[in-house]
């Protein structure tokens, strides 16, 4: 396949998925522009002259190895980690510009599910940008919420705590507080990791839904599985886009073996499968830099 | 002899329960957010943090509150800094920064040449010593930390539940942490002289620790804190009153007495609900 995208190369990714060296291919408005960008913490480097734009519309699967720069990608986007060279553009403004507009949904191992909010809180959290400190949420805000809520399915559980939710009712939860921030780029960090095939589906119905409404979904994953059934278009890093195009691109050999290296086995025609041990000591190295700049004192 | 309303007739003691009450009711409003982000060791070294200041003050003769406020947030915001910096974890940042304060004040005070005050009234609290002026600035500056919160309850909300979700859809998270940590350091130096330095850790977790075993809802957390913040003081203050004991020490214990009692509760209350179902399955 010729989607490889060398150092230097940029990808766009599109509904077409169509991806050249120098191509940029928009079906829609740009929701996330990366030129030449170069990122990381202190001075170790996170990811190299990355190039990558997403249009509205676009339901996106970012995959690569733990530690291979996805959330970098997702903090960048959102305006939380500054890139050292290279242009970022989030819905056609610097980011954090238009941040009231983006939604971020986190990694479930990062939120204290023991926190004393329930389902209609955490929802509500979704209108707290637009009402500014001095505004209490209004009649417009528990319609927004009450929708938000009806749409993923929680109506019925809106007082519950979210600690006493299902792993995928959870999740749900906090796509409703996207959707009720009437977002238009949705950031999701591993949206589909760690629950079952069904539970996958219906949180994917409804990612696919909101691309369908000119929503920008952009998910971290590491289970290539999810990816190929579920997303339309995928980028493959590992610390540089290594790939970009249509989901179908993860079946190439080429492409896995450059993303994940030596660490994965293949299974004959089936999909590759990471190696559990080594993938695990990543995860841990990850999870630690995610937490030194969590912005938390 | 009327066991409540005997000590009232002294105006120290009106006094003593005016300051105690707010305190309390201050301390647990701060604290609910202290429980919920894991920041009691935070509340405990910004309490030893304000020993520098409060001696400094009485050095050069300057309000005890701005000197305490001067120490308190500038640990706060040098605590906060040294974390961001991410060269060393939080809890190191604050242990050595806390510990170095607390020996300034120990050495300063070691300096004062022939001093003889109350050493145990700083670490401890004298609360049955506050003066009319005392008890002016500590409401006015519990009320400008509690209409701080009642600004930004849910932004601090949000940022506390989910920072990286809150800092994405442009909540300034960096400055509500550090706002949150100077409103931290507010309510220490109001403390001060209810419980002092050493115990003030106390009058802020423990609080919205017990309501905290009591609500599934933040509203309700808070509203359970502020609940025992403002009867524990009184309780402890006629305890104090009727047993001679140390007025902060006691008011402390109050606390500590109903956060075990409702533990207990709990456990026994989820012990009667798991026996009862248990035949039925």
């Amino acid at each position: 396949m010729n989607n490889l995208v060398g150092e230097g190369g940029s990808a766009a990714v599109a509904e077409s998925g169509t991806v050249g060296s120098d191509a940029v291919v928009a079906a829609g408005a740009s929701a996330v522009l990366l030129a030449g960008v170069n990122a990381g913490y202190g001075d170790r480097i996170a990811l190299e002259n990355v190039s990558l734009e997403i249009p509205l519309g676009a339901l996106v699967a970012v995959v690569g190895p733990n530690g291979g720069g996805k959330s970098t990608l997702l903090k960048l986007i959102s305006g939380m980690l500054k890139p050292w060279t290279g242009r970022v553009e989030v819905l056609g403004a610097a980011p954090g510009r238009e941040a009231r507009r983006v939604a971020y949904v986190p990694q479930a191992e990062l939120v204290d599910w023991s926190f004393p909010v329930n389902v209609w809180n955490v929802a509500m959290m979704g209108r707290y940008p637009r009402l500014g400190p001095l505004r209490q949420p209004g009649r417009l805000d528990h319609e927004k919420v009450e929708a938000a809520l009806e749409r993923v399915g929680l109506i019925d559980r809106a007082r519950t705590p979210i600690g006493a939710l299902s792993g995928g009712q959870r999740r749900r939860a906090f796509l409703a507080r996207a959707i009720a921030a009437e977002a238009d780029l949705y950031l999701l960090d591993e949206p589909v990791t760690g629950v079952d095939i069904p539970t996958q589906e219906a949180i994917m119905e409804l990612l696919s839904a909101e691309a369908e409404a000119g929503k920008a979904v952009v998910a971290t994953t590491h289970d290539l599985g999810a990816a190929v059934r579920h997303f339309r278009t995928t980028v493959a890093i590992n610390r540089r886009v290594i790939a970009a195009g249509p989901a179908s691109i993860l079946t190439d050999p080429d492409v896995l073996s450059q993303t994940y290296g030596g660490h994965l086995l293949f299974l004959g025609e089936n999909l590759g499968v990471l190696d559990d041990s080594h993938h695990h000591d990543q995860a841990a190295g990850s999870e630690k830099h995610f937490h030194e700049h969590g912005g938390r004192p | 002899m009327n066991l409540v309303l005997d000590p009232l007739h002294f105006a120290f003691f009106v006094r003593a329960l005016a300051a105690s009450a707010i305190v309390g009711l201050v301390c647990a409003t701060v604290g609910s957010y202290m429980v919920l982000r894991g920041l009691a060791f935070m509340g405990d070294a910004l309490g030893h943090s304000a020993f520098p200041g409060v001696v400094v003050a009485y050095l050069i003769k300057a309000p005890f509150y701005l000197g305490a406020s001067v120490a308190a947030i500038g640990t706060a915001l040098a605590i906060g800094w040294v974390t961001r910096q991410g060269k060393v974890r939080g809890d190191t940042a604050i242990g050595v920064i806390f510990a170095g304060m607390f020996a300034l004040g120990v050495f300063l005070f070691s300096l004062i040449p022939n001093y003889v005050g109350d050493l145990f009234g700083f670490l401890f609290g004298e609360v049955l010593g506050i003066g009319v002026s005392d008890l002016i600035s500590l409401a006015v500056l519990g009320a400008l930390v509690l209409g701080t919160v009642a600004l930004l309850w849910k932004e601090l909300l949000y940022a506390s539940f989910d920072s990286l979700g809150a800092a994405a859809s442009g909540l300034p998270v960096a400055r509500l942490d550090y706002l949150l940590l100077v409103l931290i350091a507010l309510t220490i130096v109001i403390s001060v002289q209810s419980v002092g330095i050493i115990l003030v850790v106390a009058m802020l977790i423990t609080p919205a620790a017990t309501a905290q075993l009591l609500s599934r809802s933040f509203g309700r957390l808070v509203f359970i804190a502020g609940a025992i913040g403002i009867v524990s003081p009184i309780v402890g203050l006629y305890a104090s009153y009727w047993l001679n004991s140390a007025s902060g020490a006691t008011i402390v214990l109050v606390e500590t007495a109903v956060f075990v009692a409702v533990l207990l509760a709990t456990n026994v209350a989820a012990a009667v609900r798991h026996a009862s179902v248990e035949p039925a399955a």
